[in-house]
């Protein structure tokens, strides 16, 4: 597994990214300086924290059109994985890769903690590592990550399991209370149509020892290494081996897998065995 | 030579989106006793100068709204091209 780590004036968990992905998977992870316009050899690629830019005019609007960013959705739209963290969450909504928008949080409060998330999908490339249902603590740090969209965007995120991560109370329930920022039915983390783009308000790559608060982020970083290497040791879609067969009937399942067919997707050309749907 | 136009843009969260800075200016008023007033909403406000003819200037505009100014997904934009007293 090679990962980028995508460096903005105003990244902040830029090296906390590069440290969890080494310290987890034992593979080197490079940065990437935002003004380069190819991503290289890569795997996996991270948007980090921060405040890009300052985050002037409203957060990533600016970062989301650095020199790098064309390339970065090339990489997307092919299949290829990209993870968003806090500010790269909002940098991706900006692409339009991801649907919604993150706004003010309700509270108007910075809020630097940790916080408890339900895995709401663990059937997806960063997540497989989880129990789906499990409630983890990841630490968040932002001002702006209410999560808003479209009642019809977000029954369609609902629908097709693509809230990946929700915010919960300590009774594992998805209240108001458990929510930190105001987010729209207590969505942390979302991934696209195809599932190969995530973006998560909560700093998985600030909870990979206990020595931190939390080790529960290290198995993010370990889903995408058994993706990553599955992919590239097997001409057999990764997803089937790595996915329970009972997820055939739900959730990421039925999306349409990479329709370019790209052979940077192991997904393209992937049959699913017992699912209409597909 | 054309005289450059100043450009005035009014970005706003759109009606459906909870403006928590708003409520927290609305909170404020109440608390220095001003009654009556509601509905309080924060907005930005860009301006620059803006070269070419007033039509191609108009486009111009719009676009950069669309692109960069404001988010379509959450904030609605209005602006006013005039003459640059500056220039």
């Amino acid at each position: 597994m090679k990962v980028g780590v995508v460096v903005f004036p105003g990244s902040n968990s830029d090296v906390d990214s590069l440290q969890a992905v080494e310290a987890v998977t034992g593979r080197a992870a490079r940065a990437i300086w935002h003004k380069e316009t190819s991503l290289g050899d890569v795997d996996v690629v991270i948007l980090p924290g921060g405040f890009a830019h300052g985050d002037y005019l409203r957060a990533g609007a600016i970062a989301r059109f650095s020199p790098i960013i064309p390339a970065v959705e090339r990489f997307a739209r092919d299949g290829g994985t990209v993870a968003g963290f806090c500010n790269g969450f909002q940098v991706l909504t900006e692409m339009h890769l991801l649907p919604g928008a993150l706004v003010r949080n309700a509270g108007l409060r910075f809020r630097s903690e940790l916080v408890r998330l339900r895995v709401e999908n663990a059937r997806t490339r960063f997540t497989s590592a989880y129990e789906e249902g499990e409630v983890v603590r990841f630490p968040i740090a932002h001002g702006e990550g209410n999560y808003v969209a479209s009642p019809e965007t977000l029954d369609r995120l609902e629908a097709d399991g693509r809230v990946v991560f929700r915010y919960v109370d300590a009774e594992g329930r998805a209240t108001p209370r458990g929510n930190p920022n105001g987010s729209a039915r207590n969505i942390a983390g979302i991934v696209n149509e195809e599932g190969n783009v995530l973006g998560l308000m909560p700093h998985p790559e600030r909870a990979w020892s206990r020595l931190i608060g939390s080790d529960d982020g290290r198995r993010l970083f370990e889903s995408l290494l058994a993706y990553c290497s599955e992919a590239a040791s097997s001409p057999t879609p990764a997803s089937l081996q790595a996915i329970p067969s009972s997820s055939a009937g739900g959730g990421l399942a039925r999306s349409p897998r990479n329709p370019s067919g790209s052979l940077r997707d192991p997904h393209a050309g992937r049959v699913h065995p017992g699912s209409a749907a597909s | 030579m054309t005289r450059p136009l100043r450009a005035r843009v009014e970005v706003t969260l759109k009606p459906g989106i909870r403006d928590p800075q708003g409520q927290a200016i609305e909170n404020a008023m109440a608390g220095l006793g001003f009654t009556g007033f509601a509905g309080v909403r924060v907005g930005k406000y860009v301006t620059f100068q803006v070269e070419g003819p007033p039509a191609e200037a108009e486009r111009r505009v719009a676009e950069i709204c669309e692109r960069l100014l404001a988010n379509p997904v959450i904030e609605n934009y209005r602006f006013q091209l005039e003459e640059d007293a500056s220039a």
